[in-house]
């Protein structure tokens, strides 16, 4: 597992864990900001596209970050994923 | 007989009435107000020397002061209206009219007052364009202006934040005008004369040396990996292919991200004495490592900046100085440079709309031009060939005859694409056309029309709106840049990705950049302290900058 960024305003920590089937994902988002799920979906949706994150568990914590600095923290949790092997 | 020296008559009557108040040129502080309300005349125009730094607070106080049953209904033709004081003088009825360049912390106020009916707005200008209305049809009969110091003849020194002022003396002086200058100090002999005496007619002694603002300070400490990222996109994907050499950088923390890329990133790509060494630019704390690491040749300035004194004066090799070592700036010549000159302006702004048009103003809030738009503008007279500018008319138009081709000017919006309380940055219709309604202007406060922009950088990617054909690519260009805004969840996916397939879209993939890079590691500064290390001590940051 691995954790990348922190719960601050306008930032996010991202906790990823690999324990899912290969063919499996799951992104788990707690935000206080409320209306903005099409907005998650639309991040989550590119990313999982382009990253292709099988097998891995995200447990986002938000601080009202915006939808580049999601993207950025999750592609960074993935690289720490592959860098841990 | 028509009388040709009644403008003349008029001026000599008023400084025969001033000066009784003087000994010679010199005027004690407290009779300062009676001075102005002896030599202004209700409804003059009145030039009160507010500039982007330097302002004249201690004349701005005494006009303040003055009986309105005598001075009244003033009409200011000032750039900068920066001071609350300034913005006093209309709630008091000293002032009614206004026509200025920038507003920047009183944008909010300005805008109530506007809407109140408490200010008649004449226009929102450029500095540029401010300047060449006083020559023309907005010639001040009196300037209010401010100098570091005057030697017992009445000449000036204004020190490194000449800004504004000779083009103020100029217009004024040498139209029957009344030039009124306050000084910090009275010296026997003066480091430099940049204001000869025989153009100055009054000058007080101010009680405190006058209010300058550092507005180019940016601390590294602030910079985010997302602006990092949009100024590797700028370097790697701009500067280098177009080789630009020539520029002007705006204020934000993209373009200071920028400037300490160059020692880094840029030295990697092999880029030194290839992009960025000659600058109209004001003396930004963040090009110091660029500097010091030899990539820059020239700069020159508009004003000066808060802490640079002692740099700029040991690198006179980089900087314009004057006989005694200091910056000699001049917001005019600089202005014509950045129009004229570069072959790049990148800068930032709060709106962009799916025309490319950009604006700094809010419904609540006019911060007006500044320079941006002068920077920001092909310049129509330019005659000059260089391989960046030749280079963009090409992209601009392919087909036409080479040697009858105009250049073009790269004007680059650099951005991220959600700014400041995730406002985003990519909107269907600027609010400045909102508040253009409603205040009924003829015209809605563009900062750069649309027509002008060639990139627009943002996280996302780098739209080259020179090669965009049609006005639906242009709009399809920056929705494909615009990320998770409305604008860019709004665009046609196919048509987006033929751009791309183009080049007129380029994504950091395309330009061989992993996001994930982008980390503050890669800055030459980290803080403002590495920056007074880099400098070797001769840069002194004010004290709201040190936290060490």
């Amino acid at each position: 597992m691995a954790i990348v960024g922190v719960v601050a305003s306008g930032n996010l920590e991202v906790l990823v864990e690999r324990m899912l089937a290969d063919d499996e994902c799951q992104v788990e988002i707690k935000t206080a900001a409320v209306g903005f799920g099409e907005l998650w979906n639309a991040v989550v949706a590119d990313f999982v596209e382009r990253y292709a994150p099988g097998g891995l568990k995200f447990s986002v914590n938000d601080g009202g970050a915006r939808p580049d600095t999601v993207s950025l923290r999750l592609a960074q949790a993935v690289r720490l994923m592959q860098e841990a092997g | 007989m028509t009388d040709w020296q009644r403008h003349r008559k008029a001026f000599d009557a008023l400084i025969e009435a001033g000066s009784k108040l003087a000994k010679g040129k010199f005027v004690e502080v407290h009779d300062a107000t009676r001075l102005m309300e002896t030599v202004i005349r209700p409804g003059d125009r009145v030039c009160l020397e507010g500039d982007n730094q330097k302002q004249a607070d201690t004349l701005c106080g005494a006009l303040l002061a003055i009986d309105t049953g005598k001075v009244n209904n003033l009409h200011m033709v000032q750039s900068g209206v920066v001071l609350a004081e300034h913005l006093d003088l209309f709630d008091r009825g000293v002032a009614k009219k206004l026509d200025y360049a920038y507003s920047g912390p009183q944008s909010a106020r300005i805008a109530q007052m506007l809407f109140g009916g408490k200010i008649e707005l004449g226009a929102v200008h450029t500095y540029l364009e401010l300047f060449a209305r006083y020559f023309i049809d907005l010639t001040p009969h009196v300037a209010l202006i401010a100098a570091v110091s005057a030697d017992r003849d009445g000449n000036l020194y204004t020190g490194p934040n000449t800004e504004d002022t000779p083009t103020v003396v100029e217009a004024t002086a040498f139209k029957n005008g009344i030039v009124i200058a306050q000084v910090n100090e009275i010296v026997d002999k003066l480091p430099r004369v940049d204001i000869p005496t025989d153009r100055v007619h009054f000058i007080v002694k101010a009680e405190k040396p006058f209010f300058v603002e550092p507005l180019f300070t940016r601390d590294p400490a602030a910079i985010t990996e997302g602006q990092i990222l949009t100024a590797m996109l700028a370097i790697k994907g701009i500067y280098a292919p177009y080789g630009v050499r020539r520029l002007n950088h705006g204020i934000g923390f993209s373009t200071a991200a920028i400037e300490l890329l160059l020692p880094t990133f840029g030295e990697k790509l092999g880029l030194k004495g290839k992009i960025a060494s000659h600058f109209a630019l004001n003396p930004h704390p963040a090009l110091i490592p660029a500097i010091e690491s030899g990539w820059v040749e020239q700069i020159h300035s508009f004003g000066s900046e808060v802490g640079m004194d002692d740099y700029i004066r040991a690198r006179s090799d980089i900087y314009f100085t004057g006989s005694d070592g200091s910056l000699r700036s001049n917001r005019a010549f600089c202005q014509v440079a950045g129009l004229y000159a570069c072959d790049m302006f990148i800068g930032s702004t709060l709106q962009i709309d799916l025309q490319g048009n950009s604006s700094t103003v809010t419904t609540s809030r006019i911060a007006g031009f500044g320079g941006a738009p002068n920077m920001g503008a092909d310049a129509r007279g330019r005659r000059h060939p260089s391989a960046p500018w030749l280079q963009a008319g090409r992209e601009s138009d392919p087909t036409a005859s080479a040697r009858l081709r105009r250049g073009r000017k790269l004007v680059v919006q650099i951005g991220e694409t959600f700014g400041d309380k995730n406002v985003p940055l990519f909107v269907e219709r600027l609010d400045a056309l909102e508040l253009a309604e409603k205040l009924n202007l003829d015209l809605a406060p563009v900062m750069i029309y649309g027509d002008d922009v060639t990139h627009i950088v943002t996280e996302e990617g780098i739209a080259n709106l020179l090669q965009c054909r049609d006005a639906n690519e242009r709009e399809q260009a920056i929705r494909g840049v615009a990320g998770y805004t409305e604008v860019g969840r709004g665009r046609d996916k196919n048509m987006v990705q033929r751009l791309r397939e183009r080049g007129v879209i380029r994504r950091p993939e395309d330009l061989g950049i992993d996001p994930l890079d982008a980390d503050r590691s890669m800055l030459a500064a980290h803080s403002i302290k590495d920056l007074v290390r880099w400098s070797g001590g001769l840069y002194a940051p004010p004290s709201k900058f040190r936290n060490w």
